[in-house]
């Protein structure tokens, strides 16, 4: 077996008995990134060489006896979380020349830990999109079907972690950007609680729904990723000064007595034959494992993508003000100032970019403000108390990640409404705050994984983590691997 | 022509608001750790937070909110326990986010007055707010060629920016509203309150309508009023021509209007129609600001006398007239040097006309503070009392205080070394009157038979003769007892 399809957990294990040196993991990786990427394309900038220096830092640790966690483990990028000294385009041409002279938290505290950089992965641009096809570089095609999109925006880093092209990934997730391309690419991914994990370095799409989280092959690798990334950081006022707790522990824990609330409103149809069954299955697993299903009321659901995408893209609109062409990135030059700030727009972001800025600017206007972004925070709070309510019956609740597997290349890239509705299951937790992991649960018949969505109470991620893991270890699903 | 024009203002009255901007003493910005002191090499007081890169986020400097809540307490406003920051949109180079990061819903602090003193008389003028935001950098149009140059040095420095109501109804009123302002900021320590280097600014919203009339008429908003002398001409000039238009039976457009202080006149800039839509949302980045009890009683028990008491207690204590109080406690080192030299002996009305008078003339012919003046309070009152005592007149003593102020020595030793001390001597003035008689037969013999204005042609032939230092009073005396 390459070292390239192994867990953090197993490097872990090797690197520490100094079976394998860190250099040689990264052998493996790169030698699969050269061997896939080209089909693939789950990157938009392969960092070999600084991921090697990083290499012989690790080693030195490991040999001084001073190796955490996460030292030597190969890990790749989304393109939106700043890396000091390495070029971050948030897939999109305004950046498309940006190198950060700072790190991301989030990044920060892998490099504290000597982790190595394997390169930036591809997103649709700003984070804004579900396949990745609005990437201003190039789109990532699912690894279990290369005519199929990965899902999105965290589409690469899904893609790299299904591929063997790392070990594990960072995303972030804004609406369901790290749950939904993990379900559609058959791995692990964790949006955590708002505030648990600091969103400094991560260029801001909408600011109070962004959470950075792990894509990892297993829930284990998840656990140990979130562990190393959470935490209070006097850098972002929002992130939450409360007790991290060691996430692995509680790994192998019964979840005899546990309470699995399943949502009625999102079992109503809309949703394909295949997931749902796939699902139903995955909660007969629960129940089978000494868990109880019961049936929970989220009222508000039916408002939660007219709610998002109000809110969404009011702070979008704000946040990406600031690609000017004044300070840095990409300038189109004009005439004037008002010319140039034009040009540099204009050409500088994507037709969705510039759909949800338009979007934003529009439900922020004087004489709108009141029957948009205020009704749309209204609204939030209502999905809010939806969820409190349910969670004073259950300890959590399952749904389906996304409604159907992974669609066609191009097939819902001129329908934005209909790619919208491919968030209709995750975006809710980005709205309530509270943290939902995607762990795989079946296959439909042409192949293509399907994602259980596990969403805990605010700062819980102890209980989805648990209850992941408990059924990941009953089943088989992450066990396989697409034949590339 | 001149008659009409005096009639036409008299049948208007001008309604005034002024929303001043303070640049807060802070050593650090409002958002981030950079240094806030004037005149740094351009772009070397920058950070990612303050220039606006991807990624970063905001943190509040606490001392700028104590700074804030103290300029709320000390001008009787309520501070909220729940205040917001918001975003403000608009595009400019010298904005490097984008938006301003300011107060909108919900300010620090709401509903309190300041007390003005015009004619003797005192007067409220109503505060609406006090909300706390960041300052714009600069663009810098020389030596770019056809481009200008940004420099952000000044963005995110913390300013105050404190919206008085419309309660000020002439130029005179606003000039003394200012000063009051600036008066109580400096008292604080929280504002220089230099209006030429910018760190006090103030905007205008004027109109004017028909005496008794209730409405408001339709205002305009006066920028760019840099001096206390400024904001009295500009307003001076728009009350006159917002009246011009109405007697023409012209109509008052809702416009903002530059003040052009060479030209002496105001430029419309922009009107309603071309205003900005700031599009103000909470700002996702800063968790909304909790203002505890104990954090008011700590600034409230920080805060030092103010003004307005000193004012009154000056008036109660002094028995100073209103006028005198308040001009000697608009700085807190003015109303210190004052109370020093009454505490070491001086009455306390003596001091007051000489620190008005003599003191201010002389500092004002070197744009001197008092701060630097030589002469120290007790000096003063060690004069005054050679006074009380007779040792030299009044008129005398503007020359020895003059001396003093030059050389920073006590009035004793420039009475001695000028030979300075008064003349009591009563055969010494009486030798010197025989003496003006004799010379002056004539016009002895009138005023015998009662022309009483040559009294003071003796009076004033003996004092030259005894070059000014006979005593005044004994000389009266002795005049009147030989030529009556
Ligand atoms: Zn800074």
């Amino acid at each position: 077996m390459k070292l390239n399809e192994l867990t953090i957990a197993e490097v872990r294990r090797l690197l520490d008995n100094r079976e394998v040196r860190p250099r040689e993991v990264l052998d493996d990786v790169y030698g699969r990134i050269d061997e896939v990427e080209d089909r693939i394309k789950a990157y938009i900038t392969v960092t070999r060489e600084n991921g090697y220096a990083m290499a012989a830092d690790a080693e030195q640790a490991i040999l001084g006896n001073r190796a955490s966690l996460l030292t030597g483990i190969p890990v790749a990028v989304k393109d939106n979380l700043c890396t000091k000294g390495v070029l971050t385009t948030c897939a999109s041409k305004i950046l498309h020349n940006f190198i950060p002279p700072y790190e991301s938290t989030a990044t920060g505290k892998l490099k504290e830990q000597r982790y190595l950089l394997v390169g930036k992965t591809n997103l649709d641009e700003f984070a804004m999109g579900s396949s990745t096809e609005n990437s201003r570089f190039h789109t990532t095609r699912n690894p279990w079907d290369v005519e199929r999109v990965p899902g999105g925006s965290s589409g690469g880093s899904a893609a790299a972690v299904a591929a063997g092209e790392c070990i594990a990934a960072l995303g972030s997730d804004t609406g369901g950007s790290i749950r939904q391309p993990a379900s559609l690419c058959g791995v692990v991914g964790l949006k955590p609680t708002y505030g648990r994990v600091s969103r400094y370095g991560l260029v801001a799409y909408a600011s109070s729904l962004d959470q950075i989280g792990p894509l990892t092959k297993t829930v284990e690798d998840s656990a140990i990723l979130l562990s190393a990334i959470a935490g209070h950081d006097p850098f972002d006022s929002t992130s939450a000064p409360v007790e991290v707790p060691d996430f692995a522990r509680v790994l192998g824990q019964e979840i005899k007595g546990m309470r699995i609330g399943v949502p009625k409103e999102y079992f109503t149809g809309g949703m394909d034959r295949e997931v749902a069954d796939a699902v139903y299955a995955a909660i007969r697993k629960l129940e089978s494992l000494g868990a109880m299903p019961v049936e929970v009321s989220l009222p508000h659901t039916g408002y939660a993508v007219a709610t998002y995408y109000i809110l969404a893209t009011s702070e979008a609109s704000s946040n990406l003000a600031r690609y000017d062409g004044v300070k840095y990135g990409f300038r189109a030059e004009g005439k004037d100032l008002m010319e140039m700030y034009r040009n540099t727009r204009a050409q500088g972001f994507g037709a969705e970019v510039k759909r949800r800025i338009m979007l934003g600017t529009y439900a922020l206007s004087s004489g709108y403000y009141e029957a948009y972004y205020k009704k749309g925070q209204q609204a939030r709070t209502l999905i809010r108390q939806d969820f409190e309510k349910a969670f004073e019956q259950v300890d959590v609740i399952v749904t389906p990640t996304s409604p159907g597997a992974a669609f066609r290349i191009g097939e819902k890239a001129t329908d934005p409404l209909q790619m919208y509705l491919s968030d209709i299951f995750t975006i809710s937790a980005n709205l309530a705050g509270v943290p939902a992991i995607s762990v795989p649960c079946g296959f439909t018949a042409g192949g293509l994984p399907v994602g259980l969505q596990i969403i805990g109470k605010h700062f819980d991620e102890e209980a989805i983590l648990k209850v992941a893991y408990a059924y990941e270890q009953s089943t088989e699903w992450h066990a396989r691997r697409p034949s590339l | 022509m001149r008659t009409e024009t005096m009639a036409a203002s008299d049948k208007y009255e001008a309604v005034i608001g002024l929303e001043v901007h303070a640049q807060m003493l802070t050593e650090t910005k409002l958002f981030c750790g950079c240094s806030t002191k004037f005149g740094a090499e351009p772009n070397t007081q920058t950070c990612p937070v303050c220039t606006g890169m991807p990624g970063v986020l905001p943190v509040l400097n606490r001392k700028a909110v104590e700074f804030a809540v103290k300029t709320g307490l000390a001008t009787r406003c309520r501070v909220s326990p729940y205040s917001r920051f918001a975003r403000k949109n608009y595009f400019y180079p010298d904005l490097p986010k984008g938006y301003q990061i300011s107060q909108y819903e919900l300010p620090l602090c709401e509903g309190g007055y300041v007390e003005i003193v015009l004619d003797g008389a005192v007067k409220r003028i109503g505060i609406t707010r006090i909300h706390m935001e960041d300052d714009a950098g600069k663009n810098i149009h020389e030596g770019a060629g056809n481009y200008s140059f940004v420099d952000l040095n000044r963005a995110g420095v913390p300013l105050m920016e404190i919206v008085s109501e419309p309660d000020i109804r002439s130029p005179r009123e606003a000039a003394e509203y200012m000063r009051k302002l600036r008066s109580i900021v400096r008292y604080l320590g929280v504002c220089d309150g230099n209006m030429e280097q910018g760190s006090l600014r103030c905007d205008a919203n004027v109109s004017v309508r028909p005496v008794g009339q209730k409405e408001f008429g339709v205002k305009a908003e006066l920028k760019n009023m840099n001096s206390f002398r400024f904001v009295e001409k500009a307003l001076e000039y728009e009350i006159k021509r917002q009246i011009q238009v109405l007697e023409e039976g012209g109509k008052i457009v809702q416009e903002t209007r530059l003040w052009d202080s060479a030209a002496g006149v105001t430029h419309s800039m922009r009107s309603k129609e071309e205003a900005h839509d700031y599009r103000y949302f909470p700002e996702p980045d800063l968790v909304p600001l909790v203002t505890g009890q104990e954090t008011i009683e700590a600034a409230a028990s920080s805060l030092p006398e103010l003004p307005d008491a000193l004012r009154g207690r000056f008036v109660s204590g002094y028995g100073l007239p209103e006028y005198d109080a308040d001009l000697l406690t608009s700085e807190k080192s003015v109303a210190g040097w004052y109370e020093e030299a009454v505490k070491a002996g001086g009455q306390p009305k003596a001091v007051s006309n000489w620190m008005m008078g003599e003191l201010m003339r002389l500092l004002n012919e070197e744009g001197k503070s008092i701060e630097e003046c030589l002469v120290r309070p007790a000096q003063l009152a060690g004069m005054l009392q050679l006074i009380d005592q007779g040792t030299i007149s009044g008129k005398i003593a503007k020359a020895v205080f003059e001396e003093m102020y030059r050389t920073g020595r006590g009035a004793g030793d420039v009475v001695k070394e000028k030979g300075l001390v008064q003349i009591s001597d009563e055969g010494a003035i009486e030798a010197v009157i025989d003496e003006i008689i004799a010379k002056n037969p004539a016009e002895a013999d009138r005023l015998r038979v009662g022309e009483e204005k040559l009294m003071g042609f003796f009076v004033g032939q003996v004092m030259k003769a005894m070059k000014g230092k006979a005593n005044p009073q004994l000389l009266n005396e002795l005049l009147k007892k030989k030529l009556r």
